[in-house]
Formats: C-alpha cells, structure tokens, sequence
C-alpha cells in the first residue's frame, strides 16, 4: 500500500485527539485516582444529612475511603438512611462513628469517619450506629442567641445579631 | 398606514418553510446514512475530508482555546478572590470547558470554517455540474462526495472539542499558576477531584459528537440543495453557518438538561 | 430509416410545475449515427437530452435505449445503462480537485478494475486523442475553456460508450476551438463505432458535421432531415434558422403592448 501525505495528516490528527482525551482523563479528570476498586456496602442513619448526595465522598483522617452510593428516607424511623460503599482494603472497627461534615466554607459535604477501638470490623451490609448529623446553621444560631439570652437575662442581645464568626476553616486536604 | 399583514404572513411562511427544510434534511440524513457503504470500504475518500475539514481546522481551535482558557482563568479569578476560594481556579476552568465551552465552541467553529467551506464546495461542484456528471457516470455523488464529508465530520468535531478543552485548561494554568501565582499542586488537585472523567469528560464528548452529527448533516444538505447559482451558493453558506448555530445551541440545552438531571 | 435504432423517443412530453416544456416528442437515433438537436435557447432541447439520460422523467412518453425502457429501471438498472454512455457537459464539467489525467481515469476507476498501468496507457491514449496530453498534470483550472471541453471529451469516451450525448458542445469557443472539437466528435464517433447525439444551436458546424437533424420549436419537432434537406427546406422555422433570419416564426418583439400605448399616443398610455 502506498503512503501519502493525508495519512500523515489523519494519523496525527487521530492521535492528538487521543492524546488530548488521556490529557483531560488523568490530568484533568479524575481517571487515574478512582480506580475500580471492589467495595463493601455499610448503611448508616441520620437526622440530617444536610448537603450531601449520592456519590458525595467518604473521607477517615482526610483520606478517601469510599463513595455514598445511595440516600433514601426512612419513612418509619423518619431519618435518611445512607448507603455508604466502602474500599474493600480499608476496614473499620464496628464502633465507628460517621458525621456529616462541610470541606471548608463552601466545600462539598462528605461523610467523615472517626475509627472507634472495637476488635471486630464492619462487614458488608453492616450498619454504622454512631452518627451525628449535619450542622444546620440556622439551629446553631438559634442555640447560640439562647444560650447568650440565658447567661446574662438581663441584657438583652443587640437587635441586629451578627452570624457568629465562624473560624476561617482549612480547605480539606486531598 | 403600515400593512402588518404582509409581514405576519411572510413570518408565518418563513416558518412553514423552515420546518420543511428540517423534514427535507431529515430525508438527506437517511439517505446519507444509506450510501456510506463506500465511505467505510474505501477509507481513504473519509481521510480526505477528515484533513480538509479536521486538521486544517486545528489553528483556529487551539488558539481559541488557549484564549478561551485564559480569560476563563482571568474572569474567574477576579470572581473566586472574593471568596478566598481562588485556588478552585482549576475547579472552574475545566469543568466550564469540558462540559460545555468545549463542545460548543469548538463546534460553532467547526461550523464557521470547516462548515462554510463543505458548503460553498457542494453547492460549487453543483453549480458547475460535476455531481450531474458524475451521477451521468454511474457514480453516486451521495456516496463518492457527501458521505465522505458526513462521517469526516463526526470523526474531526469530538477530537477538536477535546484539543479545545485539552488547550483551554493549559491556558487557565498559564494564567492562574504562571501568572497569578495559585499553587501548582492545589490547582491540579482540585481539578481532578471535581472533574468526574465519566460524568464531565464523556459527556462533553457525547454533546461534540451529536453537535458534529449535525453541523455536518446542515453543511452538506445546505450545499447539495444550494439553487446553482452565484447568489445561491453564498446565500447556503450563510444558512450554514447560521442554523448550525441555533442548532448547536439548542441541542446544547437539551443535552445539559438531560445529563444534569441524569446526574442525580 | 429503418435501420436499427438506438435511441427511441416515442411521445415524449415534460412539464415543469404547470409548464409545459416537450409536447409530444418523437425521433430516433440510428445506431452509428451523428444526429443533432437544434433549436432556439429554451425550445426544450436541453430537457429533451437530459431526459435521454435519464436524469429527468417525462410525464408521459418513453425513451428505449437499446430496446430498454430507459424510465422503468430502478436505480441499479439506471447505472448499468449510464455505464454505456456518456455526457459531455456545456463547460466541461471536469472535477475541480484532480488532475487532468485523474479526472480521465476517474471512470476507469470506478468501473474497472484494471491495473494501474493499463489505466495509465488508457488515460494516454485517449488524451493524444483530444490533443491534450501534454496537460495531464494539470488542474482544470488551469486550462481554458476550450481545453477543458477536449479534456471533458476525453473522459466521456474513456470507457468506450455506445452513446455520446453532447450538451452545446461548440457554445463560447473560438473558431479553432470550434473546428478542433467538431472534427474531434465526428472521427471518435466513427472510430469507437458509437452514436452521438448533440444539442447546438451552432447551424454552421452541425450541418458541416452531422448525419441528421431535428429541429424543435416551442416543445415540438418542427423539421427534420437530413444536411442537404435542410439546406433546401422551405419549412418557415428552419428556413429562419438555417438562415439566421431575424424574423419569421420565431418573432423579433417580445410580447408587448402596442407600441402607441406605451409612448403616449393612445389612450390607456402607460405611465413611466
């Protein structure tokens, strides 16, 4: 078969755009850090999961652990019922506890675990029981003008009550 | 007194006019469809196009996409200081690029060059009569000249949508890292963590290869059904470019909503 | 004539949208022969040849070539029958992006599957047989019209086809240019043993040329014959034609009001 100058042109050009799509998938993207991994399934229940969703990360020490797959109601025990899929290489011990946590001040949600110190670890289809659920701000005003109005009853808080400083949070570490 | 009729009813057949051209393409596109045997069995005519509408298009792309990255690095940076959140600066031009500017505007350049240029082509070799020469040799023109052109285009639009992106992102390091000074390793982390290669990347590949599907189909039906003349073959390849655009962006919105929504 | 014709055209009649353009149409093309289709700019010569061809359908009438009804083929019969002849077109028609030598090999290609240097010695042949083989390298942009034509001629016999059809083969060329194409289509025409048909309006050269001659009006055949029974027919349409009479059945004025209304001399006269 005879070469020419266009499949020159073709073969370069095909593989620019290949190239750029391993470019935009390792580099860009997140191909390379979210391998196929095999996962294990915990549930865990909560008042309220604030801003997470599914596929929200699952973070213990800063370091990803695992993805939440699913979020559903639980109409009898009125809480969100979290499904979380967890690296099969990273046990946990059954006492662990799971909160509902922000990445800095305008970060995703994502659900942190804090490791317990029990023997046994959690398995599949096991159910975390320790959890706390997401801080609401408008509560934590509300508990923080109430605990103001009972220290001191007789002077009343400034009408215009600023928005407690909240302390310049860490971006969480990757 | 001013005749309102005249105008309501030349709208009302613009109108008509146009949903019949849709109709007249929709035909074209299956019948383009029907003669690319010969695109397949005989690459080399595909390879041809690819060149002509693909390679020869790669200036204009990547140096838009440099720009594009750069002023989204300028624009977002100016945004993100009042949030001290500047180190997303990577966050937020790539996932602008890869799912929409990309796509988008790499295909209304594609339209603009490569488009116009299919168009004024056809509708040439029309005027001067070489498809009925052809058709008069027993060879099809669908199949010898336009459905080379259709599927040239499919294969060109997604990988100059991804070189965009691919240069709109190096733009955006240049002015955030080089320039501004936003940490190397922040701004790449960040970016590969918001980036989601399925969700972002592939569906900003899907929306170039449907925009190709039919800036391609509207370039070569403009020139195919061009009246064969001077005025003629202008007037199609303004319609080229012009209806490719309200078609990129309409299926830009079409496509956003059903994959954001899928996303949930 | 009753030798065996190749070309039939029995009642063939075409409209475009409302108007009618042939009306009942009917000539024959002997096998062998020359034959040219004379007539005024918009007779409807032109649509009678591209309904030869097969690229318009009549609305009535058939066309047989070779005894196949030419408009009962589907589209695969249709270019099995277009294999055996051939169009030259009014300025050529060449395609733009080849060359001279790829466009005289594009049939070859297509067609055959002949080795590289038969088709390159095919090519040859019939480009000295035009004159034109010396410009094989170039683009159809850089020939004239008249080279363009000769190349375009080329390309059209190339497969050796029983049917030649020529669009105003001699429209716009010099008179050496003229003569070279005219001499051109009547020795291929003898040489391949292939029948020829040509749409003119060029009096001078066709009755120098061809075996015989129809001549249509308005739609219809108004006079046919032979060079020698043209020359003499006292048939008013081809005694105007033939001797370029600036008036006579074909009128001089287009239709008009009278001359007095429109200059201001009768009443009703028209305004500027």
């Amino acid at each position: 078969m005879e070469r020419t100058t266009i499949d020159l042109w073709f073969g370069a050009f095909v593989t620019a755009g290949f190239v750029a799509l391993m470019v935009l998938a390792l580099k860009v993207g997140n191909l390379g850090a979210e391998r196929a991994t095999e996962v294990y399934r915990v549930e865990a229940r909560f008042d309220n999961i604030g801003g997470l969703k599914a596929r929200g990360p699952v973070r213990s020490a800063g370091v990803l652990e695992g993805r939440v797959q699913d979020i559903h109601f639980d109409n009898e025990r009125f809480q969100a019922k979290v499904t979380l899929a967890l690296d099969q290489r990273y046990k946990f011990p059954k006492d662990t506890s799971a909160s509902i946590l922000t990445s800095g001040l305008l970060g995703e949600t994502y659900v942190g675990l804090e490791a317990g110190g029990d023997d046994k670890v959690l398995a599949g289809g096991d159910r975390i029981t320790i959890t706390q659920s997401a801080v609401v701000l408008e509560k934590l005003i509300g508990q923080f003008l109430f605990s103001k109005a009972q220290e001191s009853p007789a002077a009343a808080p400034p009408p215009a009550a600023s928005a407690p400083t909240i302390p310049a949070s860490t971006p969480a570490k990757k | 007194m001013l005749d309102i009729r005249k105008p309501i009813a030349r709208l009302g057949h613009n109108v008509i006019d146009g949903v019949w051209r849709a109709g007249v393409m929709a035909r074209f596109f299956g019948q383009v469809l029907a003669s690319s045997g010969t695109s397949f069995s005989r690459f080399r005519l595909v390879m041809r196009e690819v060149y002509f509408s693909g390679v020869l298009s790669l200036i204009i792309i990547i140096v838009s996409g440099l720009f594009v990255g750069m002023v989204l690095g300028l624009q977002g940076f100016e945004t993100l200081q009042k949030y001290g959140a500047t180190e997303s600066i990577g966050v937020l031009v790539a996932l602008s690029l890869v799912r929409e500017l990309g796509p988008v505007v790499a295909a209304l350049l594609f339209a603009s060059r490569a488009g116009s240029a299919i168009t004024a082509e056809i509708g040439l070799m029309k005027t001067t009569e070489q498809l009925t020469a052809m058709d008069m040799m027993a060879v099809s023109p669908m199949a010898r000249v336009i459905a080379p052109r259709f599927w040239a285009g499919i294969i060109s639009m997604p990988i100059l949508s991804l070189l965009f992106s691919a240069m709109g992102v190096f733009g955006g390091y240049i002015v955030g890292v080089v320039m501004i000074g936003v940490d190397n390793g922040a701004f790449w982390s960040q970016m590969q963590a918001a980036v989601d290669f399925r969700y972002d990347v592939l569906n900003g590949l899907v929306k170039a290869f449907v925009f190709g599907i039919a800036v391609t189909i509207i370039a070569t039906f403009e020139g195919y059904d061009a009246p064969p003349t001077a005025e003629g073959v202008s007037g199609a390849t303004t319609r080229t470019v012009v209806t490719s655009a309200l078609t990129i962006l309409a299926l830009d919105l079409v496509l956003t909503a059903f994959m954001l929504r899928a996303d949930h | 004539m009753l030798q065996d014709s190749l070309v039939e055209v029995e009642s063939v009649s075409f409209a475009y949208g409302r108007r009618p353009i042939l009306k009942g149409v009917s000539m024959r093309v002997p096998r062998g022969k020359l034959v040219a289709i004379m007539g005024a700019s918009g007779s409807g010569k032109t649509t009678l040849l591209r309904i030869i061809g097969g690229q318009l359908t009549p609305t009535s009438g058939t066309v047989r070539l070779a005894g196949e009804d030419l408009h009962a083929l589907d589209a695969a019969g249709l270019y099995r029958m277009r294999r055996r002849m051939s169009m030259l077109f009014q300025f050529g028609a060449l395609f733009t992006d080849m060359t001279v030598f790829e466009n005289v090999a594009f049939p070859l290609r297509e067609h055959t599957k002949l080795s590289e240097s038969m088709i390159r010695d095919l090519v040859m042949m019939k480009l000295e047989a035009v004159g034109m083989r010396g410009s094989h390298r170039l683009k159809p942009a850089e020939l004239s019209g008249g080279m363009a034509r000769r190349v375009a001629l080329a390309r059209a016999v190339v497969l050796d086809p029983a049917l030649v059809m020529y669009d105003e083969p001699f429209a716009g060329l010099d008179p050496i240019a003229l003569a070279v194409i005219g001499r051109l289509i009547r020795t291929l025409n003898d040489a391949l043993g292939s029948t020829s048909i040509i749409v003119t309006h060029d009096v001078l050269e066709s009755l120098q040329l061809v075996d015989y001659l129809y001549f249509i009006s308005d739609g219809v055949i108004v006079g046919e014959g032979t060079p020698d029974e043209i020359r003499a027919s006292k048939l008013p349409y081809v005694k105007q034609f033939v001797h370029g009479e600036t008036d006579g059945p074909v009128p001089f004025h287009y239709p008009a009001a009278p001359y007095a209304k429109d200059v201001g001399l009768a009443p009703g006269a028209a305004r500027a």
